[in-house]
């Protein structure tokens, strides 16, 4: 491995046509905001019955992952393991701007963004949203701190207690997204304990995914190799984390179908609906499931370009699981009456239509340019790509190096 | 820093500063720095001029808390009886130019007026902009 | 905030005199008092906590079709929409229901519940959604977000959303866009001793099929009813308490 190659990115003509990217993404999303502004939610496809749309699939995404890619870091920190110490910078950096742009997107979404003040000074602590004000925040001081004690020599030591403050801070954080839609006893899609769990699940498969994917990205821009080993130890990793979502999506549905009450709404989600059938069994089950495993797990296929490619299929995945859990659970309509057959002049009784607009699409686009500006700036400005030449792959060494009994 | 950058600096800066000091000096002494707004009813507030415009959010804000949490009617303080007492007479409305009650103050300041993005800013009813309060006795 | 600038203090008073004899007279008449009038609260008192509001809907008196209740709510409150119908407000909506293995079917109308644990108030990360002393759940515009977490947990779809800007307020009732509303159960009129504008409505157009009063006041009308009558609450089985009951379903 050569020691000359230790820019972080192959020349400054990519940098600035990345940044470049960057910008144009945001651009569009600041436009769409400020249309928002100027017109209202009226321009969007979302309704009174549908009031979390597209802009929310990305922005749960984001920071969902920006939760779970920190879990890199903290199996190197706080469990030990020698080849995730490397990545631990760079698992912090994409944890801060996976959250940056997941924030930026659900902010823009407000109906009155200029008052996010008024958010950050009025609490009622029964809202999960409430306690998200701190727990978002808070996470971005602690990955800072995180991510200083990592990178600073003689902060070194102080890394595993702050990555054990950042792990225990996290699986809160985690707790409180999934909860946000298990506290709503309305809706028959949420109203569930399983959600929280599951979102911690969803979250380490999400995160893991875009870290080797922008860490696939980074070694070929310096024309350097991932080793063999930590390759198929992060391969068998994704697929474990992939086959934990897929058994908790198994258990939410298969519950669901248990109880009478939930019959027709999960003959919405699997069958009858409008496009959340094609895209649950289609885009998650298939292409965001068992597409990425037979990749990962086949003795023929698997490989880093087959890992790249399962991780950026189990994101397409995660989006569509996301777009069913969120829009489908609001298209549904609410029952009121059970046994009545109900119509209205407000949608009751009727599956709610959502289709997206350019405005909601750009929203999210802009979030995640944000994301994408954070890191790229952040790995050209900083030492962000893990060297495995310089640590040891084998635990035990590691050990026997801190003076410990073999 | 160069010397000669910072002894620049400081020249300009020192020009500035005196030029910020003297230019009112220089300016017409009738003139006066304020906005040209038509008070409808001046001087029947409910509290001094003064008073009024320093601390006229403060008292919006106390009141209507109370109002829409207690549910306590017929304060003092009230925003619809400001726009009943204020509003211009040319077009009934504390909105519409520079000379309008609440906008022109506001724009000279630069201070964005929220309120009417869900308040109207008319009077309930029309006409009652000629008539003070008479609870706004000074 | 609904100050009347009336002209002088005495003239008003002699306006409350009157209505305070119309009210009378209108409790005293037999066969009027389907609609309990709430008692104007003097200046400077708050939500009185004794009191608390709700509504009993008789659905058999409720005609299928008619939609006065709808028509005197979007009058009284300034709704003046011109986008699609799903984003446009609506702080009560006509149900009509079928049961599915009877075929018996019955109209009645939906709002919001103003319930004694309203799920919207838990939500709420700013406490914009609140409910006050005397059991109406209102929306404090000042303080909302616009993040529409209580939508989505409203199980009785109650609230709206304010799609596009509003021009044209009712001076009692400021609305926005981006923020979150919701029916106040006609909070402005109660407060001055009226009823709200759908059981006025309702009651004009001589079905008489919503009472409005204290549930807390074991004399009033409503509560007379809810002894006596059976009746339910929607979606008993999340026990909200909600303040409206419902006859007939």
């Amino acid at each position: 491995m050569t020691m000359a190659s230790r820019n972080q990115a192959p020349g400054a003509s990519m940098f600035y046509l990345l940044v470049a990217i960057g910008v144009l993404m945001v651009a569009a999303g600041l436009a769409s905001m400020h249309r928002l502004e100027a017109l209202g939610h009226a321009i969007t496809g979302m309704s009174n019955q549908v009031v979390w749309g597209l802009p929310h699939v990305f922005a749960i995404l984001m920071i969902v992952a920006a939760s779970g890619v920190l879990n890199v870091a903290t199996v190197g920190s706080v469990f030990g393991r020698a080849e995730y110490k490397s990545r631990a910078p760079l698992s912090g950096l994409l944890s801060l701007s996976l959250l940056a742009g997941g924030l930026s997107v659900l902010m823009a979404d407000l109906g009155r963004p200029e008052r996010i003040l008024v958010a950050a000074t009025h609490f009622n602590f029964t809202s999960v949203f409430a306690w998200n004000v701190f727990l978002y925040s808070g996470m971005f001081t602690i990955v800072s701190a995180y991510l200083w004690t990592l990178m600073e020599r003689r902060m070194n030591p102080w890394s595993k207690a702050v990555g054990l403050v950042a792990l225990v801070w996290r699986f809160a954080l985690t707790t409180g997204t999934g909860s946000i839609f298990g506290f709503l006893v309305a809706r028959q899609a949420y109203q569930s304990a399983l959600l929280a769990p599951m979102f911690i699940i969803m979250s380490l498969a999400w995160g893991l995914a875009v870290f080797l994917v922008v860490q696939a990205a980074m070694y070929a821009w310096n024309r350097e190799q991932l080793p063999p080993q930590i390759q198929a130890r992060l391969a068998r990793l994704l697929a474990l984390f992939v086959i934990a979502v897929g058994y908790f999506v198994l258990v939410y549905h298969v519950t669901n179908l248990y109880f009478a009450r939930q019959t027709g709404f999960e003959r919405f989600i699997l069958f009858d609906g409008p496009v959340f059938p094609v895209l649950f069994w289609g885009a998650y089950v298939l292409l965001g499931t068992a597409l990425p495993l037979f990749l990962l797990l086949s003795p023929r296929l698997r490989g880093p370009r087959a890992m790249l490619a399962a991780s950026l299929l189990v994101l397409g995945g995660a989006a569509a699981q996301l777009y069913v859990f969120i829009i489908g659970g609001q298209a549904f309509p609410l029952e009121l009456f059970p046994g009545y057959a109900v119509t209205s002049s407000f949608g009751d009784g009727a599956v709610a239509h959502y289709v997206p607009s350019l405005a909601e699409f750009a929203l999210g686009i802009g979030g995640v340019g944000v994301a994408f500006l954070c890191t790229t700036i952040g790995v050209r400005a900083l030492r962000f790509l893990p060297q495995d030449d310089v640590v040891a792959t084998e635990p035990r060494v590691v050990a026997i190096a801190g003076g410990a009994q073999p | 820093m160069d010397a000669r950058i910072r002894s620049f600096l400081a020249r300009a800066i020192a020009t500035l500063a005196a030029l910020a000091w003297a230019l009112p000096a220089l300016a017409d002494g009738s003139a006066v720095l304020g906005p040209e707004v038509l008070i409808e009813n001046p001087g029947h507030c409910i509290a001094p001029a003064q008073e009024m415009r320093r601390n006229h959010p403060d008292m919006l804000k106390h009141q209507r808390d109370i109002t829409v949490h207690a549910g306590t009617r017929g304060a003092r303080v009230s925003l619809n009886a400001c726009i009943a007492c204020h509003a211009n007479r040319s077009n009934g409305s504390v909105l519409g130019s520079s000379r309008n009650f609440c906008q022109g103050c506001h724009e000279f300041a630069a201070v964005r007026l929220d309120c009417f993005e869900c308040h109207q800013s008319v009077p309930d009813k029309p006409g009652a902009a000629a008539t003070p309060l008479a609870m706004n006795r000074p | 905030m609904s100050q009347d600038p009336a002209p002088s203090s005495a003239a008003r008073r002699a306006a409350l005199a009157a209505g305070a004899a119309a009210t009378g007279g209108a409790l005293l008449a037999p066969g009027l008092r389907l609609v309990q009038v709430a008692q104007a609260r003097s200046t400077g008192e708050g939500a009185d906590p004794g009191v608390r509001w709700g509504m009993l809907i008789d659905t058999d008196r409720c005609a299928k079709g008619c939609s006065r209740c709808v028509d005197a709510c979007a009058s009284e409150n300034g709704f003046a929409s011109g986008i699609d119908l799903r984003q446009r407000p609506q702080w009560i909506r006509k149900i009509e229901i079928k049961e599915v293995r009877t075929g018996r079917e019955a109209s009645l109308p939906m709002m919001c519940q103003h319930c004694a644990q309203p799920p919207c108030v838990d939500v709420c990360p700013t406490g914009a959604s609140f409910k006050r002393a005397d059991g109406i759940v209102l929306v404090d515009r000042h303080a909302c977000i616009g993040c529409r977490y209580c939508v989505m947990a409203c199980p009785y779809q109650a609230r709206s959303f304010v799609h596009e800007p509003v021009t044209g307020q009712k001076p009692d009732v400021p609305r926005g866009k981006g923020t979150v509303e919701g029916c106040t159960f006609c909070v402005h009129k109660i407060d001055r001793g009226a009823s709200p504008a759908c059981v006025q409505a309702c009651a004009d157009e001589g079905h008489r099929a919503m009472v409005f009063g204290d549930l807390n006041d074991p004399h009033s009308e409503i509560a007379q009813r809810l002894r006596a009558e059976a009746s339910k609450a929607v979606r008993p089985d999340l026990a909200l308490d909600p303040g409206v009951r419902y006859q007939g379903i």
